[in-house]
């Protein structure tokens, strides 16, 4: 048995986390990096990191007092969130987005795995359902959630209607509400990832688990969801982070009951005119995410699949 | 009678779809310890027998036992027999000790004795030292042995093999063939192993059951089928077979008379329910004829023709013999000397006389 030689060396570790990201992402995808880096460079470096410097720059500076950006050095933008009013908001946002996140795994997963299975005429069908929703302006989705959620809405004269309720349940301007709206915005991007790794799964794996004597629990635990990880992994990525962040959802579902930390961004910038706090929120959410990001990334990059 | 057969199909059938009948009225015992192919080309409904057994797939009608128990809709993990899958199927996030242990992992086995299994079938397939490689990490021939060992350790009753050297090149699966002989024999497990490769079939079986268009035609040992056609479907596809059509015009004992294009008269293997002037195929193997210059001919069994094409092979020479306007035969014979030196015997345009053993050649009912 001389095949020993044929055996590939695993490469060496990658030392920085974001080579990790990096590496990880060419295992899994496959796509020649350098293709993709080079115009991809080019709108990084004029659309997001020049403005992002411009934003960290603007968070060491100070307000005037008409809400004109004055140069005077300071941290004070970053202390001054450190007050239990905007950690809650901040806590606030995190608990609906990891709620959006799963929620939308919880949903998602099933129905990726149905896309996956049914004949091919019925999966473009489906993908086409997953889509639709995105040909509509973002507004006016959210508008019409409202309409269906108000106290004299559809779902609320539905169930007077049928004797169910007598008072209107209120559903408006709740937590439920924007977790609903978060949900329905975001579900596609969940869905999509999930369905391109099973899509790949070899679903023969499954027999080999049953004849092994797996129960159907112990197939989808032991072979199926780890070796779908990447989607779930991509997946939740993907809804968490716009989740986050989001201003308009909560600002509309939310009725100003429901303050996440895009609204509290938002009202810098647009309401109080305190750029440079605004500038320093920002950052400090960003920074969140990404190490968020990072330590999911190795969770679900430790496993090697 | 006595003993239980350890797998046993009755009237088996499976139909897909209302339509595609992919496995017809199939009967077949399979006693404990023997090793049992099926054989067929593809698409001839092997897998789907396999699966039946396995529990993948349901019968359309029939009943399958497993050690004497009928299966009914029983599912795969509570049956006791494992399979081989065509594509090994190992769980690629898994290194080859998880993947080996899998099964007894399902099963609750305490860890130091799973450890101890492991270790065991991993040397039993002479793959100790690959535990913590991943599958990936191996030659196709290792992963081979991963999924037998996978399935062995389980020690199941039956192992259901389908097609699992198919994916290797031709000299390791060569020695693949003997190893898993040689394995089963060890181990003393049935094995029910599926082949569309009859070469294969005939060198690793004890029994063979051949099957075409979802239909088993003849179950017998590899001599059996090979010597003793039972069809034309099995002289074609088991080795190689002559098709003489013709008409019986002559019994006596244990020989028949078969008469080709009406004008010559071949012998065959008496075989019961025949009549005279019944029209029948005589199937004769190309390495059973016997073939000499002309001038030497005896009383009974000599045919005489004329070589149209010499194909040299190697081992042997073909030739293509004609013996009417509508029948040719080909007859291949060894290559004992070195036919460097001792010149073309026989060359294309020579007159020749072809001979066999009566006993050799089948009749086959039209
Ligand atoms: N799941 C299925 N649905 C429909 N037809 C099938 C299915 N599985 C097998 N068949 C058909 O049944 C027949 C036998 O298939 P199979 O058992 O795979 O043959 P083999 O293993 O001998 O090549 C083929 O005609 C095949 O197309
Ligand atoms: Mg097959």
């Amino acid at each position: 048995m001389a095949l020993a030689e044929r055996v590939e060396t695993q490469p060496e570790r990658p030392a920085s986390l974001a080579a990790r990201v990096v590496d990880w992402i060419r295992r899994r995808s496959g796509v020649k990096l350098s293709l993709v880096l080079g115009p991809g460079a080019f709108w990084l470096v004029v659309f997001f990191l020049i403005p992002l410097g411009v934003v960290l720059a603007y968070s060491f500076a100070s307000r005037g007092a008409y809400g004109q950006v004055i140069w005077r050095l300071t941290l004070e933008n970053y202390t001054r969130f450190f007050d239990w009013l905007y950690i809650r908001v901040f806590l606030v946002s995190v608990w609906i987005a990891l709620l959006t996140t799963v929620i939308c795994l919880v949903i998602g997963y099933p129905f990726a795995f149905v896309m996956a299975r049914v004949p091919r005429r019925w999966r473009n069908a489906l993908l086409v359902l997953v889509m639709v929703p995105f040909w509509t302006n973002f507004l006016v989705r959210t508008y019409a959630i409202m309409l269906l959620l108000r106290n004299e809405g559809l779902i609320n004269s539905a169930l007077r209607w049928l004797g169910i309720i007598e008072q209107p349940v209120t559903m408006l301007f709740t937590t439920f509400a924007v977790v609903l709206g978060l949900v329905y915005g975001y579900l596609p991007f969940m869905i999509l990832p999930l369905y391109a790794s099973i899509e790949k799964f070899d679903f023969t794996l499954v027999e080999a688990a049953q004849d092994l004597g797996a129960n159907t629990w112990q197939v989808f635990t032991r072979v199926m969801l780890p070796l779908t990880m990447p989607g779930v992994v991509a997946g939740s990525i993907l809804v968490f982070i716009p989740s986050v962040g989001a201003f308009v959802t909560p600002d509309l579902l939310g009725g100003g009951k429901v303050v996440m930390i895009g609204n509290l961004i938002q009202q810098q910038f647009l309401t109080v005119r305190h750029w440079p706090f605004g500038s320093a929120v920002s950052f400090v959410l960003m920074a969140v995410v990404l190490i968020s990001t990072m330590a999911y990334f190795r969770v679900g990059g430790e496993r090697r699949v | 009678m006595g003993r239980t057969a350890d797998v046993e199909l009755r009237n088996v059938s499976k139909v897909f779809d209302n339509s595609v009948v992919a496995v017809d009225d199939v009967s077949l015992e399979i006693e404990p310890g023997e090793f049992f192919s099926l054989l067929g080309p593809s698409g001839c409904g092997k897998t789907t027998t396999l699966r039946m057994i396995a529990g993948f797939e349901m019968p359309t009608s029939g009943e399958i036992y497993i050690e004497g128990r009928p299966m009914g809709e029983t599912p795969p993990f509570r049956r006791n027999v494992n399979t081989v899958f065509q594509n090994y199927a190992l769980f690629p996030h898994m290194t080859v000790a998880e993947n080996v242990a899998f099964g007894l992992r399902m099963k609750r086995v305490p860890r130091d004795e799973i450890a101890r299994r492991v270790r065991e079938a991993l040397q039993l397939v002479r793959l100790a030292g690959f535990e913590d490689r991943y599958p990936r990490q191996l030659s196709g021939g290792q992963q081979q042995r991963v999924a037998l060992a996978r399935a062995l350790i389980n020690r199941p009753r039956v192992l259901l093999l389908d097609e699992p050297l198919g994916a290797l090149d031709l000299k390791l699966r060569k020695e693949m063939q003997l190893e898993l002989k040689h394995l089963q024999m060890t181990v003393g497990i049935t094995f029910i192993y599926v082949t569309h490769d009859q070469e294969e079939a005939l060198t690793m079986s004890d029994r063979i059951a051949v099957m075409n268009a979802g239909r088993v035609l003849q179950v017998g040992t590899p001599l059996e089928i090979y010597e003793r056609p039972s069809s034309r479907f099995v002289a074609d596809f088991i080795g190689e077979s002559n098709f003489l059509e013709g008409r019986v015009t002559g019994l006596n004992g244990q020989q028949v008379t078969v008469v080709i294009d009406d004008r010559v008269p071949v012998p065959a293997r008496a075989q019961d329910g025949l009549a005279v002037g019944e029209q029948v195929t005589v199937a004769i193997r190309p390495e059973k004829i016997r073939l000499r210059p002309p001038g030497m001919e005896r009383t009974d069994g000599c045919v005489r023709g004329r070589v149209e094409e010499v194909v040299y092979i190697g081992t042997d020479t073909y030739y293509l013999v004609r013996l009417t306007e509508r029948c040719t035969v080909r007859v291949r014979v060894q290559n004992s000397q070195n036919r460097l030196d001792s010149g073309e015997a026989v060359g294309e345009g020579a007159e020749v006389l072809l001979s066999w053993v009566p006993e050799t050649a089948m009749v086959l009912k039209a």
